[in-house]
C-alpha cells in the first residue's frame, strides 16, 4: 500500500505517456501471441528497457548511499567483452566470468570510495575513462562475435512467452527489492546515505556496506552487459552500454530518488527506466523524428527537477494547504446555506 | 614552497618527465612541429577545460559542454549555409546563445537548489537535441573567411606552425588565469568551492556568482565550438561526444581539487597537454593500440587523485599540529 503511494507519480506519468502514444499509434497496447510468444509494442519496451532497468536497480542502491556510479556503461562493455571472449576461446562459462568481472569492477569502485575515500563521482570516473580501453584490450579492438545458444537465450530467448531480458530484469528488481525491504539492509543503506559518520557510530558497518552497493551495481551492470552482448551475439567494446550510465541515473531521478542519498525505492527507479524506454519507443511509434527524443528527455528532467526541488517544496505545500483551506471553507459555506 | 602549489608542481614535473622520456625515444618530439600540432589538436579541449576548471573550482560540474560544442558547430554551419551573415556575426550570436544557455543552467541550479550534475545533464540532452533538430547530417562549412582562419599561422623556427586556434587557446588560458586568480569574481568562485554557507557569510552573492560561473562555462564551450568548427571545417551533431569527461579528467590531472576550492587554471593547460602528449607518443610509437591511451589516462587520473589525497592529509596534519 505504501509502495503504491510512493510510485503513484511514476505510474501516472507512465499511464499518461501510454495514453499519449496510443493517441498517435492506436495499436500500442495490443499484445498478440505469435509462436507461443507475447508480441507487441509493450513487450518490446519491456525487452529493450532491460539494460537501463538492470542498471537502475544497482544505481538506486549506490545513489541511496549518496554516491553515484558513472562506470556502469563501461562495466557493461567489459563484462560483455569477457563473456564473448570466454565463449570464442571455448571456455564456456561466459555468464559466470562476466559476473565475476562485474564483481571485480564493483570491488574496485567500492574500495576507492569506501576505503581510499575518493568522491564517488571521481572514483567511478577512473573506471569510466579507462574501462573501454580494458574492454578493447579483451576484444583486441574487434567486435567479437559468437554463436552460443545458451548465451543468445539471454538476448532473444523467451520463457512462458515472455522475452528473457524482460524476465531477467523483472526478477532482479523483485529479488533486490525484497532483499532490501524484507531485511534491514535497505534501512542500513539509507542510514549510511543520510549520514555516514552517524550511522558508523550507531554500529552500522558503513565501509562494508558501501563496497557492497558498488559490487551490487557492478553485478547489475554485468547482467546488463550479458543482455546487450547476447542481443547482438557479439561484444562491441566501443558502443556497448555507451552513455547508459546517464540513462540509469536519469531513471533513478525520475523515480523520485534524491541524489543526496537517503530514502530510495527500487520499484520507482524501475518505473523510471520504463518511462525512459516508453518515451524512446513511443516517439518512434508515434512517427515523430527521433531527433526530438533528447529534447523531450531534457524537458522531462526539467519538470521532475522542479517537482523535486527542496526550494519549491514549501511552495507546493502552501498550494496544497491553500486548496485544503478553500475546500473546508466551501464545505462550511455549503453547511450554512443548508441550514 | 607553499603546500598549495604541490599538485601544480607535480603536474608540471610529470609533464616534463613524460616529455623527456618521449624525446629520449623519439628525438623528433622536441621539434616545433610537434609542439605546434600539440597546441592545434588540443585547442578546443584546452578552451573548454578552462571553463570546466572554473566550474569545478566552485564545487560544481558541467556535463553539457560536449553537447554545446557540437551544437555550436552545427549552428555555425547551418547559419552560414542558410543566411548571408558574416561568420563574425554568427560567432557573436553563438557566444550570446551559449552564454545565455549556461546562465540559465546556473540559475536553475541556484533557484531549484538541485545538484549541478543533474541540471547540466538535462542541459546536455537539450543541447545535443537542439543540434539534432538543426540537422542530422554533417554540414560542411564553405566560406572564404574560414579559409583565411584555417590558413592563419605563424611559422616557427623549425617549420612548426603556431596556428590561430592554438594561439586562441593559449590566450584563453591566460584570460582564465586572470579571471580565476586576479578578480573579485574569481575570489567568489574559490569561496563558493570552499563551502556555500561560509561563502554566503563572507558576503559572496551566491546566486549571481553561480549564474556567472555557468555562463562563463557556456561561453568557453561556445568559443571551443568555434575553434572546433575551424579545426574540422564542418558542423556535425554527433561530434565531441564525451568531451565533458575528457575535460574533467584534464582538470583533475591539472591538479584542481574536484571538491572545489583549490586549483589552478594553468595546471589545466598542462593536464590537456599531458593527455595530448600521451596520444602523440602512441602515434609516434605506431605499435601501441589506441586503447592504451584510455587506460593510461585512467591510471594518471588515479595517480593524481591519490597524490592530492596524500597532500591533503599531510597539510591538514601540519595545520593540526
Amino acid at each position: 500500500m505504501i509502495v503504491l503511494r510512493r510510485v503513484t507519480p511514476q505510474l501516472l506519468t507512465l499511464a499518461a505517456l501510454a495514453a499519449l502514444v496510443t493517441l498517435f499509434f492506436p495499436d500500442f497496447l495490443r499484445i498478440e501471441v505469435v509462436d507461443g510468444r507475447l508480441v507487441g509494442p509493450i513487450m518490446d519496451i519491456l525487452k529493450r528497457g532491460a539494460p537501463v532497468g538492470l542498471l537502475a536497480v544497482g544505481m538506486t542502491l549506490v545513489i541511496a548511499t549518496r554516491g553515484i556510479d558513472l562506470s556502469v556503461g563501461t562495466t557493461m562493455a567489459i563484462t560483455g567483452a569477457v563473456a564473448a571472449w570466454s565463449i570464442t576461446q571455448g571456455y564456456g562459462l561466459g555468464g559466470a566470468l562476466a559476473l565475476l568481472a562485474g564483481v571485480l569492477a564493483g570491488l574496485w569502485n567500492g574500495t576507492l570510495v569506501a576505503i581510499v575515500g575518493i568522491q564517488p563521482i571521481v572514483a567511478t570516473l577512473i573506471l569510466m575513462t579507462s574501462g573501454r580501453g580494458i574492454a578493447q584490450l579483451v576484444t583486441e579492438g574487434r567486435i567479437l562475435t559468437f554463436s552460443h545458444d545458451g548465451m543468445a537465450f539471454f538476448g532473444s530467448g523467451a520463457l512462458l512467452g515472455i522475452p528473457a531480458p524482460a524476465l531477467l530484469w523483472g526478477l532482479t528488481a523483485v529479488a533486490v527489492a525484497l532483499l532490501m525491504r524484507r531485511s534491514a539492509l535497505g534501512m542500513l543503506i539509507e542510514a549510511v546515505g543520510v549520514n555516514r559518520a552517524a550511522s558508523a557510530l550507531a554500529g552500522v558497518n558503513a565501509t562494508v556496506l558501501l563496497i557492497a552497493v558498488y559490487v551490487a551495481s557492478g553485478l547489475c551492470a554485468a547482467l546488463a552487459g550479458i543482455v546487450a552482448t547476447a542481443d547482438i551475439r557479439g561484444a562491441d567494446a566501443n558502443n556497448a552500454g555507451l552513455w547508459l550510465e546517464l540513462d540509469a541515473i536519469l531513471a533513478v531521478v525520475i523515480g523520485g530518488n534524491s541524489l543526496l542519498g537517503g530514502r530510495f525505492s527500487i520499484a520507482a527507479s524501475v518505473l523510471g527506466a520504463l518511462i525512459i524506454q516508453t518515451v524512446d519507443t513511443g516517439i518512434l511509434l508515434a512517427g515523430f523524428p527521433s531527433e526530438y527524443n533528447l529534447v523531450i528527455k531534457a524537458g522531462l528532467v526539467l519538470v521532475i527537477l522542479v517537482l523535486q526541488s527542496p526550494n519549491l517544496a514549501h511552495h507546493w505545500y502552501a498550494l496544497r494547504r491553500a486548496a485544503q483551506v478553500r475546500r473546508e471553507r466551501a464545505m462550511g459555506a455549503a453547511k450554512e446555506t443548508g441550514r | 614552497m607553499n603546500p598549495r602549489l604541490y599538485p601544480l608542481a607535480a603536474t608540471i614535473a610529470i609533464f616534463l618527465l613524460a616529455w623527456v622520456v618521449c624525446v629520449m625515444q623519439f628525438p623528433y618530439m622536441l621539434s616545433t612541429r610537434v609542439v605546434g600540432n600539440l597546441l592545434t589538436d588540443n585547442a578546443y579541449l584546452g578552451i573548454v577545460a578552462v571553463g570546466m576548471t572554473v566550474v569545478i573550482l566552485s564545487g560544481g560540474i558541467d556535463l553539457s559542454v560536449g553537447s554545446v560544442i557540437a551544437f555550436s558547430g552545427v549552428f555555425i554551419a547551418v547559419m552560414l549555409r542558410d543566411s548571408g551573415l558574416h561568420p563574425l556575426a554568427v560567432f557573436a550570436l553563438l557566444l550570446v546563445v551559449t552564454s545565455a544557455f549556461g546562465a540559465a543552467m546556473g540559475w536553475l541550479i541556484h533557484t531549484l537548489a538541485m545538484p549541478p550534475f543533474i541540471v547540466t545533464l538535462a542541459g546536455m540532452f537539450l543541447a545535443r537535441g537542439a543540434a539534432y533538430m538543426l540537422t542530422i547530417d554533417s554540414v560542411p562549412i564553405d566560406h572564404a573567411f574560414y579559409d583565411v582562419l584555417d590558413d592563419a599561422y605563424y611559422l616557427m623556427p623549425g617549420k612548426g606552425r603556431l596556428t590561430l586556434i592554438g594561439v586562441v587557446m593559449l590566450l584563453t588560458v591566460l584570460v582564465g588565469m586572470i579571471v580565476a586568480h586576479r578578480t573579485r569574481f574569481g575570489a567568489s568562485v574559490f569561496a563558493l568551492g570552499g563551502g556555500e554557507a561560509t561563502a554566503r557569510l563572507m558576503g559572496v552573492r551566491v546566486g549571481r556568482t553561480t549564474v556567472a560561473i555557468y555562463a562563463f562555462s557556456g561561453l568557453m564551450a561556445g568559443l571551443s565550438g568555434i575553434v572546433f568548427s575551424i579545426y574540422t571545417s564542418s558542423g556535425y551533431p554527433l561530434a565531441t561526444v564525451g568531451t565533458e569527461l575528457t575535460a574533467i579528467a584534464a582538470v583533475v590531472i591539472g591538479g584542481t581539487l574536484l571538491t572545489g576550492g583549490a586549483g589552478f587554471v594553468f595546471g589545466t593547460l598542462i593536464g590537456v597537454l599531458t593527455m595530448g602528449l600521451i596520444q602523440t607518443y602512441i602515434v609516434f610509437d605506431g605499435t601501441l593500440s589506441s586503447w592504451w591511451t584510455k587506460i593510461i589516462i585512467g591510471l594518471l587520473l588515479l595517480a593524481f587523485i591519490l597524490l592530492q589525497k596524500g597532500l591533503l592529509r599531510v597539510t591538514t596534519a601540519r595545520a593540526g599540529a
